[in-house]
């Protein structure tokens, strides 16, 4: 089990180290954080140069990068367009994006399990089916359309909630955006439970289970979901951190004050430390649950945890 | 219908109005520990319905082995999924016959009732323990289970009795082993866990599905004689099913060969092994090599056996037999009763020419 | 909708590659625009099996008999020949518009803004007045034009690169597969804002670039697995044995039977791919007027949803339709490509 942690955790090094690199060049090499700066205006030249030195553009790039992640590390992600430390940008929003993907997680795990499951042991039937078809017409809906439509029926046309979120993003707020968030991978959460279900359901340890003389029950949630649930527990892991990055368009709709939103006006108004130190801590929120899911994945399969 | 059809018809037909009759007249001697009568198993497809067991009856008694014998796909394991109720179903379905335990039919028992007789007083071994484990479960907790279950015991009983079965099949240092998980053990320990696993109720009935193909030659014969050595210890029903002659000819008392989803012959175990009353198990005889068989070259039954797709109208057996004639073509063979040293046994034979085949002296493989 | 190449969950540990072995491949799908959503969750599972190890070749073992086995089931394969021709309609109009309106997709009559249909204009007009319909009709040219392009960019970089490092192996193939992982490090969402917010450009061709950028590691690893797999087989064996080319051992041998796995996934990415462009217009950083495009109109729709709900609905339901028939197009032909599942 050390063994696997250590070398998950090695492994991640290099990626890390590549991904926000690739960032890293997309925002400053390919975009000109100094002009952005300034604007429309053209920049007086002297001023220009005082700044490249102080954010070091005037050096290669990768000094640039490596002077900027020294940073990272210690902290500092830079200034803000409205002159507020980027890390107290992130203080505000993280939290309340983190509340909406745990909305929308818990959302796709409890729906998505009982539909996977119910579709899983009735393969063939009608629910099965139709709740098959469903599931790829959600996929094929994308988010900003689901978001307004059911942000127009839902907060407008039935007012059942609110069509906005407040800046403080109380929990009862956040139900029907956490719901759109997650509804693509409530399709998939449904279809990843029910194959895995259906490829369990003929192993010959559920054989042998029923050859003990274990009640159906027993032999199913014991034996079969026991088994079926790895993959699909795995993927929720790392949905979470898929979803953190992912709720952008959400929270443009339903105008939250998260993550996404955060990033959007850095890119609007092209501020550059907002929108590398958001993605870099996206990345590494990403890539960490990643790491964790794999260890639960050792955790929940022997196999793995002795290997 | 074709004579033959009919024939073997009647026969079941009779067989089972002598045992009813018996039943109306009182208490019959003892109910065999598990009779078979007629079982048909069916396997729907996409592609259409096939038939994987047609009419086989069977039996064993408490206290005795069974071998059943035939190719990969002879039913043999059908079969003996049908008794154990195990069937993966669909595709497959029970469409006919009787699986009598003790006198009663468990193809007319509830689910219910059904379910409490596996593994507690029937009980399974299957051929390869890896895939037949459950990989997330230790394997002490998976050998616990069958007390909780069946017995209601706790979880802590349930778990020294665990371990003390896990000794009983001498698995050593069974206390601290019984935390692993299967793939933590080597081939021949998971299947003593197997084997400790339909063992843990004391069933009257252990079915074991070629329970040593799977393992290293060195291993077979120690799990073999394992298994044997429980079985008159506990006094069980053994039916064991394999298509390794070898193995028979030590443990079993009777053998039933099947073919093609039939039995084509049944006999105690040494008068087949010395007189054969059939072609295949002739044929399947000769091609086992033998330390005193001389120079002589082995034997090998031509031809593959039909799926059941194709069966030729007779005879099953008949596109291979070197004993085929017209009528084996023509006319499927009934269950013929052979006559045999031991009068408590029925012999029999599927063959239009038992007679001759039991009087034939020279193997059949021509030169 | 598993991925169809995966390996069964098997002892085997996660992670063919990297911290985002598998996991990453969903990385490339945020929910918003899931790319590939075949690939994602069965890429997912088990944290990090490289999809596409396993079971490639099963079903591509005689190319010839499977390729017509396929074609039988699909032609009588309902959702095949529904979706096979939605899209072919979505081509013919993305190729000539005026096929189906002689509108302007550009005239705008300001006094009829925000109007509902109308006769002639059976879905209304949108805010500066222009025709609805005619919009949503030439909105199909971007979005036909962004899928196949990206989707043909992707596979073709990611089927060479992924082959040859599943044929070759060694560093190139470590190294590969350690970029393909930092690729999948990135939410593609975040790098789509990232790297288009710096392009002044609003024509589809930077989208291409950047879809292809990001989705060329997916295709990678179902074809390195792909190819993987049929190098196995004996009869490839036996051609490098009797002294085949590597060329000719690629092309001839391994290819057609690495290649169902490749198809399947791009099917179903193009419509992913489709829908990440339009999420990225209505974020604003993907195509920008006077380009007309499905998402540039659901955004400056969506804010007069009150008011005129015709706006949005119409292209969303074209934008729907036209993902949806890519991914059922994709699961029919993976179902039929791919027995083990029948």
């Amino acid at each position: 089990m050390g063994r696997h942690v250590l070398r998950r955790l090695l492994q991640m090094i290099p990626v890390f180290l590549g991904t926000t690199f690739l960032i890293f060049f997309m925002v400053y090499a390919l975009g000109d954080p100094v002009a952005a700066l300034f604007g429309d205006k053209a920049p007086d030249p002297a001023t220009a140069a005082r700044i490249r030195q102080e954010l070091y553009l005037d050096e290669p790039l990768w000094r640039q990068y490596v002077h900027y992640m020294g940073q990272v590390f210690s902290g500092h992600f830079g200034t803000a367009f409205d002159g507020r430390p980027v890390t107290e940008l992130m203080a505000d929003a993280f939290p309340v994006t983190l509340r909406l993907t745990l909305v929308a997680v818990l959302f796709e795990t409890a729906l998505g399990l009982t539909l996977g499951v119910a579709t899983g042991l009735r393969r063939g039937r009608a629910l099965d089916t139709s709740v098959l078809l469903l599931t790829l017409v959600v996929v094929s809906v994308p988010t900003f359309v689901s978001g307004s439509v059911l942000q127009y029926l839902i907060g407008v046309k039935w007012g059942w909630t609110t069509p906005s979120v407040a800046p403080e993003a109380p929990l009862g707020q956040l139900l029907l955006p956490g719901v759109v968030l997650g509804l693509v991978s409530l399709a998939y959460t449904t279809r990843l439970t029910r194959t895995s279900l259906v490829e369990n359901a003929r192993a010959d340890y559920v054989r042998t289970a029923v050859a003990k003389g274990l009640p159906r029950r027993r032999v199913i949630v014991r034996h079969l979901l026991r088994n079926s649930l790895i993959p699909v527990v795995t993927f929720l892991g790392t949905d979470l951190g898929a979803l953190m990055g992912g709720a952008i368009v959400t929270e443009r709709i339903f105008n939250i004050h998260g993550v996404g939103y955060q990033l959007y006006q850095g890119i609007l108004r092209q501020n550059s430390p907002t929108v590398v130190g958001f993605v870099t801590i996206l990345v590494i929120v990403f890539l960490l649950a990643n790491l964790l899911v794999d260890l639960l994945y050792a955790v929940l399969d022997p196999r793995i945890r002795y290997a | 219908m074709s004579r033959a059809d009919r024939d073997a018809e009647q026969d079941a037909g009779q067989d089972a109005e002598q045992r009813a009759g018996q039943d109306a007249e009182g208490p019959p001697a003892v109910p065999r520990l598990l009779e078979v009568r007629d079982l048909r198993v069916e396997f729907r497809t996409r592609d259409g319905v096939t038939e994987a067991v047609s009419g086989v009856s069977y039996g064993v008694d408490a206290g005795r082995t069974l071998a059943v014998l035939g190719e990969s796909g002879s039913g043999k394991s059908v079969t003996a999924q049908a008794v154990m109720g195990i069937l993966d179903s669909p595709p497959a379905r029970v469409t006919g016959g009787r699986i009598l335990f003790r006198g009663r039919d468990l193809l007319r028992m509830g689910e219910d009732e059904r379910r409490r007789v596996r593994g507690a007083r029937m009980a399974m071994i299957f051929q390869d323990a890896l895939s037949a484990l459950n990989p997330v479960l230790s394997v002490g907790a998976q050998l616990a289970e069958m007390y909780e279950v069946h017995q209601g015991l706790s979880r802590r009983a349930a778990r020294a009795r665990a371990v003390e079965l896990m000794d009983r099949v001498r698995i050593p240092a069974a206390r601290e082993r019984a935390g692993d998980y299967p793939h933590q053990f080597s081939g021949g320990m998971r299947q003593r866990i197997m084997i400790a696993m339909a063992l843990a109720l004391e069933p009257d009935l252990i079915i074991a599905d070629e329970p040593t193909t799977a393992l290293d030659v060195t291993v077979q014969a120690q799990v073999m004689d394992l298994l044997a050595e429980l079985r008159r210890e506990y006094a069980m029903g053994l039916i064991l099913i394999t298509h390794d002659l070898g193995v028979v000819a030590d443990v079993a008392d009777t053998i039933a060969v099947m073919y093609a989803g039939r039995i084509v012959e049944t006999a105690p175990v040494r008068d087949l092994y010395r007189r054969p009353a059939h072609p295949y198990t002739r044929g399947l005889l000769d091609s086992v090599p033998r330390l005193d068989g001389g120079g002589r070259e082995l034997y090998a039954i031509k031809g593959l056996p039909p799926g059941p797709a194709d069966l030729p109208p007779g005879c099953p057996f008949a596109p291979r037999c070197p004993r085929a004639q017209d009528v084996c073509r023509a006319e499927r063979p009934p269950l013929y009763e052979v006559a045999c040293g031991d009068a408590s046994v029925r012999r029999a034979s599927a063959c239009h020419f038992w007679k001759d085949e039991l009087d034939a002296r020279d193997p059949i493989a021509a030169p | 909708m598993p991925e169809p190449y995966d390996s069964p969950p098997a002892p085997a540990p996660p992670g063919g590659g990297g911290p985002g072995g598998g996991a990453p491949a969903l990385a490339a799908a945020d929910p918003t625009a899931a790319a590939a959503p075949a690939a994602v969750p069965a890429g997912r599972r088990g944290g990090g099996r490289a999809p596409g190890r396993g079971r490639a070749a099963g079903p591509a073992a005689a190319p010839r008999g499977l390729w017509s086995d396929a074609w039988r089931d699909l032609r009588r394969n309902p959702v095949f020949v529904a979706s096979a021709l939605i899209i072919l309609f979505l081509v013919l109009i993305a190729v000539w518009p005026q096929l189906i309106t002689d509108g302007n997709p550009y005239r705008g009559d300001l006094a009829k803004a925000q109007d509902g249909p109308a006769p002639g204009h059976p879905f209304g007009y949108d805010l500066q007045g222009r025709d609805v319909y005619t919009r949503t009709v030439y909105g199909a040219r971007a979005s036909i034009t962004v899928g196949i392009c990206a989707t043909a960019g992707a596979a073709l970089l990611g089927s060479v690169l992924g082959g040859l490092a599943g044929y070759y192996g060694g560093w190139w193939d470590a190294l590969l597969s350690r970029i393909a992982d930092v690729f999948f490090g990135i939410p593609i969402l975040l790098g789509g804002l990232v790297f288009l917010s710096v392009v002044t450009s609003g024509s589809v061709w930077p989208v291409v670039g950047f879809i292809v950028l990001l989705g060329w590691p997916q295709i990678s690893r179902i074809a390195r697995g792909a190819v993987l797999t049929a190098k196995r087989h004996d009869y490839v064996q036996a051609a490098r044995a009797l002294g085949a080319s590597d060329a000719r051992t690629l092309l001839r041998h391994i290819a057609p039977n690495a290649v169902a796995p490749v198809i399947v996934v791009a099917t179903i990415a193009l419509g992913t791919y489709i829908a990440l462009e339009a999420t990225l217009s209505f974020l604003g950083v993907g195509l920008k007027p006077p380009t007309v495009s499905w998402g540039i109109d659901i955004s400056s729709a969506s804010t007069q949803i009150r008011n005129a709900p015709h706006m949005l609905l119409w292209p969303a339901g074209a934008l729907s339709v036209t993902v949806l028939a890519f991914i059922m197009l994709g699961d029919a032909v993976r179902d039929a490509l791919d027995p083990k599942l029948r």
